[in-house]
């Protein structure tokens, strides 16, 4: 029992939790490839300025001793995360905006989106430096030792207090998002735009709003993502291009334009990384007796050693490039 | 068209004065004198490394310049193919290990491969099981099953050996070759990886090959870093040799001066073969893809072929530039390979230079890497400056790590330049000169 447990705690909620991030990612990087049309290389960062945000934030709360019951982080993260929708309405003004209206060409804006992301970078290591912060220096993260009623299994079940509200926060924005792209006005202009930009405009729709909604709702899903992700380990400053990988495979997983397609393969790259990179012997161990005696469980039996798990988001991104172009929600193959 | 299609393009009559005398003069003048002063402030060896240095960026702008100028093609992971091209360059030319060769690693290695190539085998023959008859959903749940049994069954038999060859050989060494086998090799190997990523991205929009090839590079380092019997990893490689006499038989000047004839007269000819199949009938098609894809499939081009054909060809370029890169620096250090300083830097150079001109892509080089090595030196002044200033005005007490923080405002500068250009000068300082055929 003890091996499930463990494979519960190592791969079921390691790979909820890094597949939340992912979503809270990949629903941005969705919604401007498919509503501005490019693919924004500069999203890591967003979350990179997001989980700073909401540190510097966490920092005011505890400069004037408020004591909160959840995680400080947590409760500044509404604030962070209209910090960086600001940040990115900016960044679209001064760096996109210009180019979309000289008429460019979208591989253009792809370009000045990694421009962006080198000032970024630069930035965020001029003043922060390359050292990992950590938002519990003053507060004690919670963690929860579920036990299990069972004879066998002896050691517990291990959720800490960010990973819960890391999921609890990834629904509550897919239920957000949801009724904001069905029931309001902009939710459905949004649609309309990124199903045909021309139709959209010549049927009145406001283009400029609907591109400041999108960078609200991509700035503040990224910058909930990376402050969860930082407050669940540490932040580090140059988490994004890490990160950026797995979020594009995601988007192009769920089909780019689609939202839900996004949440879907967000937690697909998630939990397929995480079982790539689990030891499966640890399972195969208890079975021995019953297999037959030539086979032998390898101390080590994983898909890919943890250094090269960046190969697994990369290979779920070419399967779906080759054989399913338009991801799994059907979306459009740009 | 009666005349030799490319002839007059190396020499395009009647407009070679009015051409040279404008911005391509300045531009060199410029040139001249910015070496001049750099050799006469900080010397002849450093100022030759500098250039060295400089013209394998060149190689690598004009492998890009082809992607992107001719092709239209976003590259983002020259620096995977960069390594690549080192990584051929340390197994062809690095000495021969002799440790590995009384080692069981030769016999262990051709274990794996025979493993491998019976798996692939294998995994060939399930995925075609639909021609006789097996459901292709069967097939394809065995074809992905087996692959992953045979994968798995690789990387196990592959642990022991490698293991074996770390403990007694350090890493399984070099075929002792000439160093430009290892060169030509470079380029072979950064054109193998490049085709699969073409094959599979080029039909799709320019995004999806962005992101593709920003992962590529990022795995190519991932593995050379980690591949310690292959590379020995983070334990870095060298001396690597070079095709002309090194610097402890003659000395850095000389030997310098040897390797800078070299990567010069590599990038004039690759310069003066592009110009030609710029203007070829080959070249136009290529333009005409690159600018209205739609006319060039009707009038009977394979757009897919074609430009899986110019991405390819870009990397193998881009794959020698980067041979003759890490073996000047003479060490290869998979760890150091930095996308800031092999991807965004060669892309500042091709869009400042020019997009579409190979003099701009040249162009772009040499002044890029001369503003970007003096940028190093000026940074850390500013930054003691500020030091200075802020410690005696406010009593700034500055970071621990100051340096370190003052050369990454470089990578803001490089991002900066970027947007600039392509919102200021979308066009380069040497623009894009289609041929004129009268």
């Amino acid at each position: 029992m003890n091996e499930l447990v463990f494979f519960v705690n190592k791969v079921l909620i390691a790979g909820s939790v890094i597949g939340s991030i992912y979503a809270l990612g990949a629903v941005g990087v969705t919604l401007v490839f498919g509503i501005l049309r490019f693919a924004h290389f500069a999203h890591g960062d967003l979350m990179t300025v997001g989980a700073f945000a909401a540190l510097i934030a966490a920092g005011g709360l505890h400069a004037f001793d408020v004591s909160t019951p959840l995680p400080a982080g947590f409760v500044a993260l509404p604030a962070a995360m209209a910090a960086t929708a600001l940040f990115a309405i900016g960044v679209d003004r001064l760096f996109y905006r210009p180019l979309r209206n000289l008429g460019a060409r979208p591989i253009v804006l792809v370009m000045a989106s990694i421009g962006v992301t080198l000032m970024l970078q630069g930035l965020v290591r001029l003043f922060a430096g390359t050292a990992p912060r950590n938002f519990f220096t003053v507060e004690r993260k919670d963690i929860f030792r579920i036990d299990l009623p069972f004879e066998l299994a002896s050691r517990p079940i291990i959720v800490t207090e960010p990973q819960v509200l890391l999921v609890l926060v990834t629904a509550a924005a897919v239920v957000a998002l949801h009724y904001f792209l069905t029931r309001s006005r902009l939710g459905k202009a949004m649609r309309a735009m990124s199903d045909n930009a021309d139709l959209a405009r010549i049927s009145g729709i406001d283009t400029e709003l609907v591109a400041r909604a999108t960078w609200i709702i991509a700035g503040g899903l990224a910058a909930a993502g990376g402050a969860l992700l930082s407050l669940d380990v540490t932040l580090k400053p140059d988490l994004s291009f890490s990160l950026l990988l797995p979020i594009f495979a995601a988007a192009i997983v769920g089909g780019v334009g689609q939202p839900y397609g996004a949440i879907a393969g967000g937690f697909l790259v998630g939990f397929v990384e995480t079982l790539s990179v689990f030891n499966w012997s640890v399972l195969l161990r208890p079975l021995a007796p019953m297999l037959p005696e030539t086979f032998e469980v390898p101390a080590k039996l994983a898909f890919v050693p943890p250094e090269y798990k960046i190969v697994v988001p990369f290979f779920i991104l070419v399967a779906v490039l080759v054989w399913r172009p338009t991801g799994i929600f059907r979306g459009r193959v740009l | 068209m009666d005349r030799l299609p490319g002839a007059h393009a190396i020499l395009p009559r009647g407009v070679v004065l009015k051409r040279l005398a404008t911005r391509e003069l300045t531009l060199l003048a410029g040139f001249v004198v910015a070496v001049g002063l750099i050799q006469a402030w900080l010397g002849l060896a450093y100022t030759l490394r500098m250039l060295v240095e400089a013209s394998c960026y060149a190689l690598l702008a004009l492998g890009l310049g082809v992607q992107w100028g001719y092709g239209g093609q976003f590259n983002v992971g020259v620096m995977g193919f960069v390594a690549l091209g080192g990584f051929a360059s340390v197994l062809l030319s690095y000495p021969v290990n002799e440790d590995f060769l009384d080692s069981g690693g030769p016999a262990g290695l051709a274990r794996v491969g025979l493993y491998a190539v019976l798996g692939a085998a294998a995994v060939f023959a399930i995925s075609r099981l639909h021609h006789i008859g097996v459901p292709r959903g069967v097939r394809t749940t065995a074809t992905i099953a087996a692959a992953l049994v045979v994968y798995l069954i690789v990387t196990t038999a592959l642990d022991p050996v490698a293991a074996e060859i770390e403990l007694k050989a350090g890493f399984i060494g070099g075929l002792g070759l000439p160093a430009w086998t290892g060169w030509l090799a470079g380029g072979v190997l950064a054109g193998l990886v490049a085709w699969p990523i073409g094959r599979i991205c080029l039909g799709l929009r320019s995004d999806y090959l962005a992101i593709a090839t920003l992962g590529i590079a990022e795995i190519i380092k991932a593995f050379l870093k980690n591949a310690d019997w292959l590379t020995r990893g983070t334990l870095t490689v060298s001396p690597l040799p070079w095709p002309v006499p090194v610097p402890d038989e003659i000395g850095f000047v000389w030997a310098r001066a040897g390797y800078l004839c070299l990567t010069a007269t590599m990038v004039v000819v690759i310069y003066v073969l592009l110009q030609g199949a710029y203007a070829a009938p080959w070249g136009r098609m290529m333009r005409s893809i690159r600018d209205n894809e739609i006319s060039a499939a009707a009038m009977g081009k394979d757009v897919n072929r074609r430009r899986l054909e110019i991405f390819v060809f870009g990397s193998i370029i881009i794959g020698i530039g980067g041979a003759a890169m890490v073996s000047f620096v003479r060490i290869f250090d998979p760890a150091g390979f930095l996308p800031q300083h092999y991807t965004f830097l060669v892309w500042v150079m091709v869009i400042l230079g020019g997009s579409g001109n190979n003099l701009g892509a040249i162009a772009g080089a040499l002044l890029v890497y001369i503003v970007w090595t003096l940028s190093e030196p000026a940074a850390l002044f500013l930054f003691d400056g500020a030091r200075e200033l802020g410690g005696a005005w406010f009593g700034w007490e500055a970071p621990s790590d100051l340096q370190s923080r003052a050369l990454q405002v470089r990578v803001f500068v490089i991002g900066l330049t970027i947007t600039l250009i392509l919102r200021f000068a979308p066009r380069g300082i040497l623009p894009e000169r289609t041929p004129k055929h009268e």
